[in-house]
């Protein structure tokens, strides 16, 4: 089983320098790319790859790059977004520490495909780590020619920035985080027009996250029928898998895209820890619906997923235990989205409070029946197409899910007018 | 007043920004980074460096959660409360933390040596629960290693 993106990632150890990067065939693809190949061929093998975006949404990676305008000769971005900020979401950390200089290279590569001379790489502030190991790689990156003026001494030039966060979780909303980038506060914008013709400071700018652009250059270097053949289904690719909770051994891996979830959480994961029985799971960060035991033996991908009524979002599995309280687990989650709104959009900024209230209510013992209809009408009223942003849209599906898998456990906070699980 | 190597650094670091204020948070952060938090001066001097109003860019400013406007002490304890921490009990641990330094979360030590604060999750689930202090990771904690890990900050 090949993982190109991890294979040269050692957990604990310093990342490899660029020359140890070079020596395992590092920087390839940019001269491949820059020497061999037109901005169109990139985006060509790039889109027959049927590489989907990695941050959450899967929109493919191909089709985003050939919306940015071809007649527009205004100056363009690429961004990356690498405000990894998703509660359960840790798998593009490993990039950024593992292998910085990965990234880099997935950078001027696509940077050159869509046509862009500035790059941003946009972290959040509390990857400290990831900051100092990117700061040195991009220095050394520059110094031997891999950025900056005519790249591999082709005529592409491109200035690659680190830009870091502050805390807050709305920056990884994508337009939230060019209005963040431009120095404003982070507030999300209304799309049309979407960033790949009006992104930062108006510019055509396309956005994607660490893990989607790692990917490129291996696509570049091995075909894009190479890239197809590593997944389990029709989604190109590998797929870096986490598992957080009372399991085992928690942690990450890269696996074939499409890997059920008994195999995570059973063979990687080690099943759940003595004394733990297994309840049901978010698959792919907080703001995914509920999957059950009956779920398992579902392919981790984005059709697969969708089709049992959840996303692959992250691809981060949280484990819930049958000794956890579920109320209390959504009143953790509804808690998190509450506090990070950041209050633009009116349903967004009252309905999520609300919700929190009302779980609160549940777990202090003070729940009424009539709340369960509250907080069912509050899904339907902060769904999608009713605020801004995905916030609270995505705030939504575990309650969403909650509600229909733990009507019971709702039920007996009420009858028992306390946390049954206290 | 901001130093010589402050106002250098800021206008550097616009540099990079299509418009200069692109570097306003980079730039609040470089001057909290020696005198912990933003003052109304401090705000003032940066605003200018980066043509903005003062009032522009304390909007940004308290947008964020890293960005102090008041006071804070020499160490910052960032709490994950997120999923996963919290399935892995970080309750305990913030009574822990709130009994051991006698104060609530969201307060600075009497002795002005600690501030405790809740955080968005802080990206290392497998290591959960986690803590940071002043930009350190400290994983797979109990309230017993938690009160080693904060002993070397004492």
């Amino acid at each position: 089983m090949e993982r190109p993106l991890t294979k040269n990632i050692r957990p604990g150890e310093e990342p490899l320098s660029l020359e140890a990067y070079v020596r395992m065939g590092g920087y390839e693809a940019v001269r491949k790319a820059l020497r061999e190949m037109t901005p169109d061929d990139v985006v060509k093998m790039v889109t027959e790859s049927n590489l989907r975006g990695r941050g959450g949404a899967g929109f493919p990676t191909g089709r985003k790059w050939s919306l940015a305008p071809k007649d527009d000769r205004r100056p363009r971005y690429f961004v990356v977004n690498a405000d990894e900020m998703e509660p359960g979401a840790f798998k593009d950390r490993m990039l950024l520490e593992g292998n910085p200089h990965q990234l880099i290279e997935g950078i001027v590569v696509s940077a050159f495909a869509t046509h862009a001379n500035v790059a941003f790489i946009f972290l959040r502030a509390e990857y400290t780590l990831a900051a100092r190991r990117l700061e040195r790689a991009i220095a050394e990156a520059y110094a031997k020619g891999y950025l900056g003026r005519s790249i591999v001494e082709s005529d592409f030039d491109l200035a690659l920035h680190l830009h870091t966060g502050a805390g807050r979780y709305i920056c990884g909303e994508e337009t939230a985080l060019l209005t963040a980038l431009e120095g404003n506060r982070a507030i999300p914008r209304a799309k049309p027009p979407y960033p790949q013709t009006s992104g930062l400071w108006g510019k055509p700018t396309i956005i994607n996250n660490v893990e989607t652009v790692v990917n490129v250059p291996h696509i570049i270097n091995r075909g894009a029928e190479w890239f197809r053949g590593l997944s389990r289904g029709s989604d190109g690719g590998t797929k870096i898998y986490g598992l957080s909770g009372h399991v085992k051994h928690p942690g990450s891996w890269e696996l074939p895209m499409g890997t059920t979830i008994r195999e995570i959480l059973e063979e990687h994961g080690g099943g759940m820890r003595e004394g733990y029985s297994f309840r049901a799971l978010l698959p792919g960060g907080a703001s995914t619906e509920f999957l059950l035991e009956e779920h398992l033996d579902v392919a981790m991908d984005f059709q697969s997923v969708e089709e049992v009524g959840s996303r692959l979002g992250t691809g981060t599995i949280i484990v819930l235990d049958g000794q956890t309280c579920p109320v209390g687990m959504l009143h953790n989650l509804e808690h998190f989205f509450a506090r990070e709104s950041c209050g633009w959009c009116t349903p967004c900024r009252d309905g999520l409070p609300w919700t929190e209230r009302i779980l609160a209510a549940f777990e202090e013992g003070e729940g009424e029946p009539g709340d369960l209809e509250i907080l069912a009408m509050h899904t339907q009223f902060l769904g999608p197409g009713k605020t801004f942003c995905a916030l609270a849209p995505g705030a939504m599906e575990p309650l969403k899910s909650g509600l229909r898998y733990f009507r019971k456990d709702f039920e007996r906070h009420i009858t028992e007018k306390r946390c049954p699980w206290r | 007043m901001l130093s010589f190597d402050e106002n250098k650094t800021i206008s550097k670091l616009a540099d990079r920004y299509e418009k200069k204020r692109g570097a306003c948070v980079e730039a609040l952060k470089m001057v909290q980074r020696w005198r912990g938090w933003i003052s109304d001066e401090d705000l003032n001097d940066v605003a200018r460096c980066l043509d903005m109003s003062a009032d522009e860019l304390d909007g940004v400013a308290t947008f964020y959660n890293l960005i102090f406007r008041h006071p804070v002490g020499w160490h910052t304890i960032l709490i994950c409360d997120s999923v996963s921490c919290w399935i892995m009990g970080c309750s305990a641990l913030r009574d822990h933390l709130e009994k051991e330094l006698h104060l609530k979360l969201g307060e600075t030590t009497a002795d002005g040596r600690f501030t405790l604060l809740p955080t968005a999750c802080l990206g290392a689930c497998d290591h959960a629960p986690v803590i940071m202090i002043d930009g350190d990771l400290h994983g797979d904690l109990s309230p017993g290693k938690l009160s080693e890990a904060l002993a070397s900050y004492r």
